[in-house]
């Protein structure tokens, strides 16, 4: 006796929690049964195997017919077919959406193409997230960055309305757009100990001081060159930053800087002695940053240029998180006290953000 | 009455991609009613089309509105060549056609194609205006409100229930037409779609003109099914009980507040009081014979006087002289009165006064092509016999009535095999002429008379009984005679007394069958039939032992044919009754008494079943209060069963002896195992597995014994097919297979549904049909319930006390009820002694339950059916055009009333979201107040598939086609304006597949009564303005009667 059609239709679609997250981790339904059964849910409920396999088929069959409805969540709210509570509605999509860290770091700041798509069985293997997996998620980034990339406004609020996100999460995939978009490296060796969270973090900073939308200059014009005011650079402004160039450039406002940094930390700085004798050098190494800026190919590698000119150095002396932070501080702020420099608020712009990311990205 | 139909086309949203190069459609709307269609402008390149059309009108018969469906197609637009329909929307407008229900249709419709599902969504408004028109030689029935459920409409008073009404219409299906040939699969399935729902349209309308010859406004228990015949035809038909009613002013109060006719039914007043069969006739010309056969039956009725005087003292013999008088006159009733039939299964207070037992009659006819159909005279002529057949049953048992009735087929290839069953009752025939009107509920509840077992007493004399049943004075007044057991078709009675709790009761069965045509077929499924009616009756007496409990209600036996197999499915809802005796246990008893390692295996075997019982006696709460012998009087001695009794005396075990012991004097019923056979059936006794902690099922209604509900519902429909393995196919391994089938859905339901313990599976409804050769489908549908664990002790004490207050007084209850019954009306509980026929086949299969100590006698199996075969042969040898039949009866037993199970007030639950939509097979809502009903609901898909693999296999195809249905159902629900679905049931659900092929088709037919309802916590917060309101209403009410 085989079972040829067996199915289970609730007035109320019933959800399984448990059983949508083995689905959305990719498992097969045998994969899943088994990995049920081991959870010990026989014993508690009584149930036979088969009843097991039955119920895994019936809810992976519905997630399939929803998965169609997920790629547009609005669609999932007004659709009749299946009678969906609100909260339940809200736990599907976030679920779904919902991504590994361990996959995020792998695709973060890659182009979504095809070319990346065929990289994910490599991914798959090393992450030993499974292929299925994989995919959905990187078809997430994929279906919002598409949609939201040509949008105007706030690329959370866009993400929000699109996709009906936790704040948190559409913030993340917000990160993740821009880091798309922008193609930051993140992938090389020496970034490996960042998490998705330093990422995120400075991605966040970055979109709300750095781009064009950050200036806070309202659409005005429609007809503008002014759409992706969330997604892109400010063009103008990292142009702008050349000018900071001076500060180093020019050796007297550099040693005046260092003097004036010096005086303010004395003695309350654990590692004075070796901020002092690499004040220029850490100095030199942020201020070419910005200037490289103009560059796509130096954008790219923002992230590695300031963990090898600023997080290591002060890594490699010792410095503990609060005297990079009285150093940055200081740093940023000295530069008001320096009469010859004339871009203040383009360096506040530039350093305001920089300090942010920076205290992030110092951990090991 | 002409009206005109105006509809407008407003939007739609979520249509598919139609046009590859744009990804966009060129949308535009068909509205066709009748013969005349209007278009809506094309919206160019949108998936979201905004048309906000004008209205368009529709200027027609209000015969044809209660018939045509209208009709709305989504097409794309293309101009080089034809355009490409997306699909469509059916909308029945009947609702619209009597005011109480909707007054307009407005809402959101899923587009459906039959290949494609459903496919966006579009928005419509319908509205009818209908002109008051006073020509009464009309052929439309408008107004004559139709109810699914099988109970008075919560918000309605039944003034009279005039009694049954049928009807069927035949058609070619579309399916067989020889244009199938070379129209696609679309344009067929939509022929077929279009054309039942014009039938079901026409049937319903026929039904209506019925009901206005009765003097009724409404049909409740409105069962329509469609008989697919293949090549002979189509056939829809449906049975109802005529009623008129009355809309109870406000949902808040219990009482009738007036008896005015509502505005609607002004111009015939369908709402006739309440007063005696002769009178005027002007307001329906169309008065046919059976109209006024009616009336004479009142003119006739006589002995209303005769129980009074009676009461409820005297039991027995001084009723006999009286009892035969009444017989007669019962009798020339009866033969005036066609068919004394109500499909409902639960009745206003006092209308039921006996129960008789089930009556049931099947018959195989062969199927031939329906040669004319406007004169569906074979069909009819069909069920006329069957119903004839239920009604000689009833009168068989003493009974003028049959209620919870119902009618089905199974059919295979050319061979049909026709049912019909029900209870056969004593009903409460008194006319309460002032009463009705004015009375409260609590009036004539306080001059009321005592308790309320009086529905277990047995209707026929007891001297003259139909069958061999064991009687013992009721446990409950001990003044009336019960039986031991007692079977039915109704829902537990509100006031029945239970001890315990109850349960869902099966009895499965597989026997295999030669194929065979044509009449050799017929005769070998005639002949399996009887053997067949007779295992199942066995299986469920068995298992009802088992349980510890003593009446089944509900009952719904299933015979499905198939080419190579029939298959028993018996479903019910096994209670204790507190009127009737303690069940007697099963004891087991071997063939070869010497065979010391047998003997050990016997006794073990016996072991296994004493701990079931007790263990099912504590799973159920069975522990009724311990009566004395003296008390209760002594039972009627019946020596035939005690003869029968002694082949268990070998059996010596110490359990046994505790089994007699604690059984007291009751004679236990014994399983003698003397073969495999034997050995199996007792096996699969016990593999009946119950459920697990925290779940409850049962079939009918409510479950007894649970009374606290609380909000959450989750109605369900689950389908299973399994091909049987084509090797070794015995009965046997069927049986065990079926079985198992079975068991692990109810297994599989349980696991699904385990967040929501504690929670009962209410209305378990287990359909079984037979594809395909190898093929079994079994079709689930039911709602599980969550109830308050905590709550229910105290409410039930206190409830039981007042009920059974209540219940006495119910008797007296008056249901004009103008079949004949008058004949033997009796205001009292006192029973109307009447007949006993001894049926030869009913007093066979009446055995095994009848008898208090009944036994299943294997070895002497064969000879007793052999007798039996003999009996039907005489009666039914017709096989071509005639039809062979067996009859199933009956039982009988009583309990009290208690139990107002139906404890609406429960904690409110979260506020629900707009757009939700309840759907229950139940009549009410937990938790809830109905009210308003919006009108019937009654659809039917088809779907097919070409691309079966693409879309998940047959069960991706199915799931998604239920689903589907379901979002149809709600849509059509909203776009009422109501928020649920009450009495919701699959009819049908056909499926076929062809894996080879990579097709499958799908047939699916659902109905249900569209209601609005309220949550009783809202409702708390604004009855104290409506009670204002209502004193208001009330008072033009009264001026009318």
């Amino acid at each position: 006796m085989t079972s040829e059609l067996d199915i289970f239709v609730g007035n109320t679609t019933l959800i399984d929690e448990d059983v949508y997250r083995l689905w959305l981790d990719g498992y097969s339904v045998n994969d899943a049964v088994a990995l049920r059964v081991r959870s010990g849910i026989l014993e508690q409920t009584g149930a036979t195997a088969g009843v097991l396999q039955s119920d895994t088929m019936d809810h992976y069959r519905t997630f399939h017919m929803l998965e169609r409805l997920l790629h547009a969540p609005p669609k999932l709210l007004h659709q009749l077919i299946f009678q969906i509570p609100p909260s339940r509605q809200a736990l599907l999509i976030e679920r779904y959406y919902t991504f590994d860290e361990a996959f995020v770091r792998e695709v973060l700041g890659k182009k979504l193409s095809k070319g990346t798509k065929k990289d994910l069985d490599d991914i798959s293997a090393k992450t030993g997230i499974t292929l299925k997996s994989c995919r959905r998620q990187f078809d997430n980034f994929k279906r919002v960055f598409k949609v939201v990339e040509e949008m105007r406004g706030s690329l959370v609020d866009n993400i929000q309305q699109h996709f009906l996100l936790s704040d948190r999460l559409a913030r993340d995939y917000a990160a993740i757009v821009f880091f798309a978009n922008n193609r930051f490296e993140t992938g090389k060796k020496k970034l490996q100990y960042l998490s998705f969270g330093d990422f995120a973090f400075c991605a966040e900073l970055m979109i709300q001081n750095w781009t064009l939308g950050a200036v806070g200059e309202a659409p005005t014009d429609p007809d503008s060159q002014m759409d992706d005011m969330d997604v892109d650079l400010d063009k103008e402004f990292l142009q702008d930053l050349k000018e900071l160039k001076v500060l180093v450039a020019d050796k007297d406002l550099l040693d005046l800087h260092k003097s004036l940094v010096c005086a303010a930390l004395r003695g309350k700085l654990g590692v004075f002695s070796e901020m002092e004798t690499n004040f220029k050098n850490l100095s030199r190494g942020l201020v070419n940053v910005a200037a490289k800026l103009t560059h796509n190919k130096d954008v790219r590698d923002l992230f590695v240029d300031l963990v090898e000119k600023f997080v290591e150095p002060c890594r490699s002396d010792h410095w503990t998180l609060n005297d990079v932070r009285l150093f940055l501080n200081q740093y940023s702020a000295s530069v008001h006290s320096l009469d010859g420099f004339r871009h203040q608020t383009l360096w506040d712009r530039y350093m305001g953000t920089l300090r942010g990311c920076l205290l992030r990205l110092y951990h090991d | 009455m002409p009206g005109k139909l105006k509809v407008k086309i407003v939007a739609g949203r979520h249509l598919p991609v139609m046009d590859r190069a744009s990804d966009l459609t060129d949308a535009f709307v068909e509205v066709k009613f009748g013969n005349t269609t209007f278009k809506t402008d094309v919206y160019l390149k949108s998936l979201n089309p905004q048309w906000n059309s004008e209205w368009f009108k529709f200027e027609v018969d209000d015969e044809d509105l209660q018939d045509e469906p209208l009709q709305i197609t989504v097409l794309d637009h293309d101009t080089y060549s034809a355009n490409d329909a997306i699909g469509k929307v059916y909308i029945d407008i009947d609702p619209l056609l009597y005011s109480e229900a909707a007054t307009v249709i407005s809402g959101w419709f899923p587009i459906y194609d039959t290949i494609h599902g459903i496919r966006g969504e579009i928005n419509v408004v319908v509205k009818v205006d209908l002109f008051n028109d006073l020509n009464r030689f009309r052929q439309s029935s408008c107004g004559v409100k139709f109810f699914c459920t099988t109970s008075i409409p919560k918000c309605y008073r039944a003034v009279v229930i005039h009694g049954f009404v049928e009807e069927l219409v035949v058609n070619e299906d579309p399916e067989y037409q020889w244009i199938d040939r070379i129209r696609t699969p679309r344009a067929s399935n939509e022929a077929r779609q279009r054309l039942i729902s014009l039938m079901s349209g026409e049937l319903q309308r026929k039904i209506g003109l019925k009901v206005l010859e009765m003097r009724g406004n409404a049909v409740v228990g409105y069962l329509q099914c469609f008989d697919l015949e293949g090549e002979s035809g189509l056939v829809v038909r449906a049975i109802g009980t005529a009623c008129t009613l009355d809309k109870l002013s406000s949902p808040a109060a219990f009482l009738p507040a007036c008896n005015s006719p509502s505005k609607e039914m002004k111009e015939s007043p369908l709402v006739h009081p309440p007063s005696h069969g002769c009178r005027s006739t002007h307001n329906s010309p169309i008065h046919t014979a059976t109209g006024s056969r009616l009336t004479q039956n009142f003119s006739v009725s006589v002995p209303t006087l005769i129980y009074t005087g009676m009461g409820s003292g005297s039991a027995g013999k001084e009723g006999g002289p009286f009892k035969a008088l009444l017989r007669q006159q019962t009798q020339a009733a009866l033969e005036q009165r066609e068919f004394p039939f109500l499909t409902l299964t639960a009745f206003p207070p006092g209308l039921l006064v006996h129960v008789g037992g089930v009556v049931s009659a099947r018959s195989v006819k062969l199927l031939d092509r329906i040669h004319n159909p406007d004169e569906p005279e074979t069909r009819d002529a069909w069920w006329a016999e069957i119903r004839q057949e239920i009604k000689s049953h009833a009168k068989a048992l003493g009974c003028h009535a049959v209620v919870g009735y119902s009618e089905s087929t199974s059919i295979c290839e050319e061979v049909c095999i026709l049912s019909a069953s029900g209870t056969a009752a004593v009903l409460n025939p008194r006319f309460l002429q002032e009463g009705t009107v004015e009375g409260s509920l609590e009036q004539r509840i306080e001059e009321n008379l005592p308790v309320g077992c009086g529905f277990c007493h047995i209707p026929y004399d007891e001297l003259n009984m139909p069958f061999p049943a064991h009687l013992t004075y009721c446990y409950n007044c001990r003044k009336q005679k019960v039986p031991d057991v007692l079977f039915t078709t109704i829902d537990l009675p509100t006031d029945a007394v239970v001890v315990g709790k109850g349960c869902l009761i099966q009895a499965r069965l597989c026997r295999l069958k030669k194929k065979a045509q044509a009449e050799a077929n017929a005769t070998a499924i005639s002949n399996l039939l009887p053997f067949m009616e007779y295992e199942v009756h066995t299986q469920l007496m068995n298992k009802l032992k088992l349980k510890g409990m003593n009446a089944l209600f509900g009952l719904r036996i299933q015979i499905t044919v198939g080419e190579n197999m029939l298959m028993g499915l018996a479903s019910a809802t096994g209670v204790y009754l507190a009127a009737l005796p303690t069940p007697g246990g099963i004891q087991i008893a071997g063939k070869t008494p010497n065979d010391g390692s047998y003997e050990q295996h016997i006794s073990h075997m016996q072991k296994r079943i004493n701990d079931t019982i007790a263990k099912n006696k504590e799973l159920y709460e069975i522990n009724p209060p311990e009566v004395s012998e003296e008390i209760i009087g002594s039972p009627i001695p019946e020596p035939r069963q005690r003869s029968r009794l002694l082949r268990s005396q070998s059996e010596s075990s110490d359990e046994v002896t505790e089994l007699d012991l604690s059984h007291g004097k009751k004679d236990a019923f014994v399983l003698e195992i003397d073969d495999t056979d034997a050995m199996e059936d007792v096996h699969s006794l016990l593999t009946d597995v119950p459920p697990p902690s925290g779940f409850y099922s049962c079939n009918t209604e409510i479950m007894p014994g649970i009374n606290n509900w609380t909000s959450e519902i989750q109605m369900f429909t689950s389908v299973r097919v399994v091909r049987l393995s084509s090797l070794n196919l015995t009965n046997q391994a069927l049986n065990k297979n079926f079985n198992g089938l079975c068991e692990n859905l109810l297994k599989s339901l349980y696991f699904k549904l385990r967040s929501m313990t504690p929670c009962c599976l209410c209305h378990v409804n287990f359909t079984v049909s037979l594809p395909e050769d190898e093929l079994i489908q079994v079709t689930v549908t039911a709602v599980a319930i969550t109830f308050d664990k905590n709550q229910a002790l105290q409410t039930t004490k206190a409830h039981a006390e007042k009920t059974l207050q209540r219940a006495s007084t119910d008797n007296d209850e008056l249901l004009q009820f103008p079949l004949e019954l008058c004949s033997d009306s009796l205001p009292a509980p006192a029973f109307p002694a009447t007949k006993e026929h001894l049926e030869s086949a009913s007093s066979n299969s009446g055995t095994p339950a009848a008898q208090r100590a009944t036994s299943v006698d294997y070895s002497s199996f064969a000879d007793r059916c052999s007798s039996w075969i003999e009996l039907i042969k005489l009666k039914a040898q017709t096989i071509r055009r005639g039809s062979i039949k067996t009859t199933v009866t009956v039982e009988k037993a009583s309990p009290m009333g208690d139990g107002n199970f139906r404890n609406r007030s429960a904690p409110p639950c979260a506020s629900s979201t707009v757009g939700v939509v309840k759907m229950t097979p139940l009549s009410f809502i937990p938790g809830a107040k109905i009210t308003k009903y919006l009108g019937i609901i009654n659809m039917f898909f088809i779907r097919e598939t070409t691309s079966l693999r693409e879309e998940g296999g047959v069960s991706g195809f199915l799931h998604a086609f239920i689903a589907e249905v379901f979002a149809m159902v709600r849509a059509h629900v909203a776009a009422l304006g109501g928020n649920a679905v009450v009495s919701y049931i699959m009819k049908q659900c056909v499926f076929m597949e062809n894996p080879s092929k990579n097709q499958a088709q799908c047939l699916i037919n659902v109905s249900g009564d569209a209601v609005v309802f309220v949550r009783e916590s809202d409702l708390e917060a604004m009855s104290t303005q409506q009670s204002a309101v209502n004193c208001q209403t009330s008072c033009p009410g009264e001026v009318t009667t």
